[in-house]
């Protein structure tokens, strides 16, 4: 493969996300761990563009970003009090959760290395027509049309039980 | 890039939510961790779709914006609990919310 500008940012893309996804997961302080999740999911986005899912991109910045992103930090500035903006870590909990999950790592990682069926599969820079006219008659007009209206029909129900639960609670 | 530039980035991103839902001590915290967890998932189904199906097909993509819908009812839903939480118990932390236990 040939370091092209193309790999460089590519690259850089990848650094981004997975730095800042790092410091969501060490750092002590949660106003900053949210600001940095922000920057994991921007270079999540940019991943897309490069799988040239170029809605998918598009909608991860509206929905991660602009919205639930919004909605983290709305949790943070309404349950978080000044002695709370620390996030406590226990120490031997740390060691335990490091293990496991570099052993959950490791693993992941032989098997990416090791399976025949996933080697060798090149991005060879074909370029592909917009995704959005065809999403659009995948969901609307196609096999999707069923769990796209689950889906609607449970957002609706998700929303609806939010309001219920975080309402203050009226007795008579 | 090769599928397996993504598999790797996608297996990082996974194991660091694990390791947040694992050692964070609040609840925010834990959520995050899940929302990298669930990007991890969603950049697999894009990839694999991209590399492992014709290049016509984008059914990847398509699983992979339910899965954006489906971790944004989830946030709306996890935040009014801990919101309710918050004003039950006065604090986030989870391993004080032990009402239950005998």
């Amino acid at each position: 493969m040939e370091f092209t500008l193309k790999t460089f940012i590519f690259y850089g893309f990848a650094l981004m996300t997975i730095a800042s996804a790092l410091v969501v997961v060490t750092v002590r302080n949660i106003v900053h761990a949210a600001f940095s999740l922000m920057v994991t999911l921007f270079g999540v986005a940019g991943l897309y563009v490069f799988l040239q899912a170029d809605f998918l991109a598009a909608t991860q910045v509206i929905v991660y970003v602009g919205g639930i992103l919004v909605l983290i930090l709305f949790g943070v500035m309404m349950t978080s009090g000044r002695l709370e903006m620390h996030i406590r870590i226990e120490r031997g909990q740390l060691l335990l959760g490091g293990v496991v999950s570099l052993a959950l790592l490791m693993l992941l990682l032989t098997v990416i290395a090791n399976t025949p069926a996933w080697k060798n599969l090149t991005d060879d820079g074909t370029k592909l027509p917009p995704t959005t006219e065809r999403i659009g008659e995948l969901i609307l007009n196609g096999p999707f049309l069923l769990p796209f209206e689950v889906v609607s029909v449970l957002l609706l129900v998700a929303l609806i039980g939010a309001a219920l639960i975080s309402r203050k609670e009226v007795r008579e | 890039m090769t599928l397996q530039h993504y598999l790797v980035i996608s297996a990082i991103l996974f194991t660091l939510g694990i390791f947040a839902v694992l050692t964070r001590r609040n609840a925010i915290s834990i959520l995050m961790g899940i929302e990298l967890i669930l990007n991890s998932c969603n950049l697999n189904f894009a990839a694999f779709s991209r590399f492992m199906t014709p290049l016509e097909d984008i059914s990847g993509q398509i699983i992979a914006i339910f899965g954006i819908v489906l971790a944004a009812a989830e946030a709306a839903v996890f935040l009014a609990i801990i919101l309710a939480i918050y004003r039950e118990f006065g604090s986030i932390r989870p391993n004080e919310m032990d009402t239950l236990k005998g």
